[in-house]
């Protein structure tokens, strides 16, 4: 086959419009949370939680009743116009105990998921950074005491320190920092290495700098993923240590304490476990479930 | 390999050593003591804390308690009269152990079943029902589901036993109740593993070779995907194990689980140390038989390098 000459046509270089930025610069950020937008799935998860999180604030006030008055008139009542929950054996009205116990759940949740996440970053961090005898040191130290069921060590924190609020995030932290810090160390590990620190250092910085404004802020995404994972994992630990009766006491209020007095009386009165029982369910769901899209939104093998 | 194993056993050793010491100061340094709640003379009091060795100072204690672990001892109950932690680990462990045994079979070939449906259908109307199944699984708490199950099938259909352990009826709802947050993690993970394999080298030189679709998903993609289900073994016999608690505790199970939340509840140092410790070997023991299993299972990995 003949291809003539006049077939083609000299084009040229444009040089602005080759060098032209067709897509709109983004941050990491920007970026992650645009493909967070997208994700239906997650930001359902995002949006019951953010319900969740003003209900604890308003839910109490919407009914006239406080979640730690008795009232021997009305006791064990089911849900009806003047008690949208019923109410338990003291005449408590469950509905503002429910948002309550939301408050202490979340509030548990997460201060407990932030502890853990500063003292594994910070152990972590320096762990990965100085390396050699301390990085051993910590290394070991965390080898072993990770080896120890957490549950366990909560439990006999909590024996010992006492039910409540505090007691159970401390407990938390205590053992929950240990794989927070492997996993930062990691991290750290690998970034240090790189260019961008080596530069950092050749313009003086000192270690903190480095550790604080270079390596760790280039580990959030990871972090971040991992803190909202914690969060169910707080939740789920206090229901549970609530419901074997370690953890918040009546007539303090939490998801797992209603949910324990109410499997004590789920013949007569299921709806007062059932309750509960809901709310914390849905509540891990929509966590993990926007767990996932952070976790997929973050990880920056994923970017298109 | 070898060496790789004798030090991961010692390793193992100090955890465990470790832990009963951490158990025993913690446990003595609990508020209020284990007979403050009878109604008893201090005279009376004074002769069981000797009769207990409770009265001597506490570096003491630990010696005699650390020689007696060693030879296999743990003590008397101090609630129980006269009934050894041994004996009652002894009578409780076998209906624990056979809960976590039946929840753990039940979870790995159902988990794994749901894993592969879903990798096999990806984005398809079964890895949808699939990872439905396994985000409840993981999100709603055992003793919900314990109680759920036991209000339905228990209470209000009644089809099947409401408590207690006896015959394989009674086992169901249990079984069911532990088993359902551990069938979902390995669900999970079994798809993930399965959907990461697929695209790899070795998949299409199977089929290059002229493999049946059966043979490249069975012989190939599974065998290759599970590995990483492997690792998690340990992290869920912890699960099963911590989740006895409750489901013990629902289902009136006469098992470690109950005697251990119980034991706390009444201030019962021998049994809350000896449980602890029995738990947490238990766990370490598990945790160097993943280890040791990993490294046979995967060829790829050389463990002992």
């Amino acid at each position: 086959m003949e291809i003539s000459k006049e077939k083609f046509r000299h084009v040229g270089i444009n040089e602005g419009e080759s060098q032209a930025i067709v897509r709109p610069s983004m941050t990491y950020w920007q970026d992650a949370w645009r493909r967070l937008k997208k994700n239906k799935i997650a930001m359902v998860g995002l949006f019951v939680i953010i319900i969740m999180t003003i209900m604890s604030i308003i839910g109490p006030m919407m009914v006239p009743y406080v979640h730690s008055d008795n009232d021997l008139s009305n006791t064990d009542q089911w849900p009806s116009k003047e008690h949208w929950f019923g109410t338990d054996d003291l005449g408590r009205d469950l509905w503002a105990r429910v948002w309550v116990g939301a408050r202490v759940s979340l509030f548990i949740g997460l201060m407990a998921a932030l502890l853990d996440t500063l003292l594994g970053v910070l152990i972590g961090g320096i762990s990965g950074y100085y390396g050699g005898k301390l990085d051993m040191l910590i290394m070991r130290f965390i080898d072993v005491m990770i080896a120890i069921p957490g549950m366990i060590f909560i439990i006999l924190i909590m024996v010992i320190v006492g039910s409540g609020v505090v007691p159970i995030i401390i407990s938390f932290a205590i053992t929950g920092w240990l794989s927070m810090a492997r996993l930062v160390r990691g991290q750290i590990l690998q970034l240090k290495e790189q260019e961008f620190v080596l530069a950092a250092k050749t313009l003086g910085a000192n270690s903190s700098r480095l550790i604080f404004r270079h390596l760790i802020p280039n580990t959030l995404g990871v972090i971040i993923v991992s803190l909202t994972m914690r969060i169910p994992s707080a939740i789920f630990t206090e229901a549970f240590l609530s419901f074997i009766g370690l953890g918040v006491k009546p007539p303090m209020s939490s998801w797992g304490q209603l949910a324990s007095s109410g499997a004590a009386v789920l013949r007569v009165y299921p709806y007062r476990l059932f309750i509960p029982a809901f709310f914390i369910s849905i509540t891990m769901l929509s966590l993990n479930l926007f767990g996932d899209g952070l976790r997929d939104a973050l990880d920056p093998r994923l970017r298109r | 390999m070898i060496r790789y194993i004798i030090k991961r056993f010692f390793v193992s050793l100090i955890t465990v050593w470790i832990l009963a010491t951490l158990t025993f100061f913690l446990v003595r340094a609990l508020p209020g003591d284990p007979f403050s709640s009878e109604k008893i003379t201090p005279e009376i009091k004074a002769n069981m804390m000797k009769y207990y060795g409770l009265d001597k100072p506490l570096p003491v204690q630990y010696v005699t308690y650390m020689t007696n672990l060693l030879k296999g001892d743990m003590g008397y109950s101090l609630r129980y009269k006269n009934r050894e932690v041994n004996a009652i680990i002894a009578d409780a462990f076998p209906a624990s152990a056979e809960l976590g045994i039946r929840s753990l079979i039940f979870s790995i070939t159902v988990g794994l079943i749901l894993g592969i449906i879903a990798a096999l259908n990806h984005n398809k109307g079964w890895d949808y029902i699939s990872m439905i199944i396994a985000v409840i699984g993981v999100s709603v708490p055992s003793f919900v589901v314990g109680a759920l199950v036991q209000y339905l099938f228990g209470i209000h259909w009644k089809i099947l036993p409401v408590a207690q352990w006896k015959s394989f009826a009674h086992t169901i709802m249990p079984t069911f109740s532990l088993g359902l947050g551990t069938l979902a993690l390995i669900a999970r993970l079994m798809r993930t593993s399965m959907l990461e394999v697929v695209g790899q080298d070795y998949i299409k030189t199977a089929k290059a070779k002229g493999l049946s679709p059966i043979q490249v998903t069975v012989k190939h993609q599974i065998r290759n995907a599970i590995l990483p289900v492997v690792t998690v073994l340990g992290p869920i016999a912890a699960a099963l194990l911590t989740g006895t608690f409750v489901v013990e505790q629902i289902f009136a199970i006469p098992g470690l689980g109950r005697h251990y939340v119980l034991s706390i509840q009444n201030l019962d140092y021998t049994m809350v140390l000896g449980l602890t410790i029995f738990f947490g070997a238990f766990l370490v023991f598990m945790n160097f038989l993943v280890d040791i299993a990993y490294g046979f299972v995967d060829p790829r990995i050389r463990v002992g390098k």
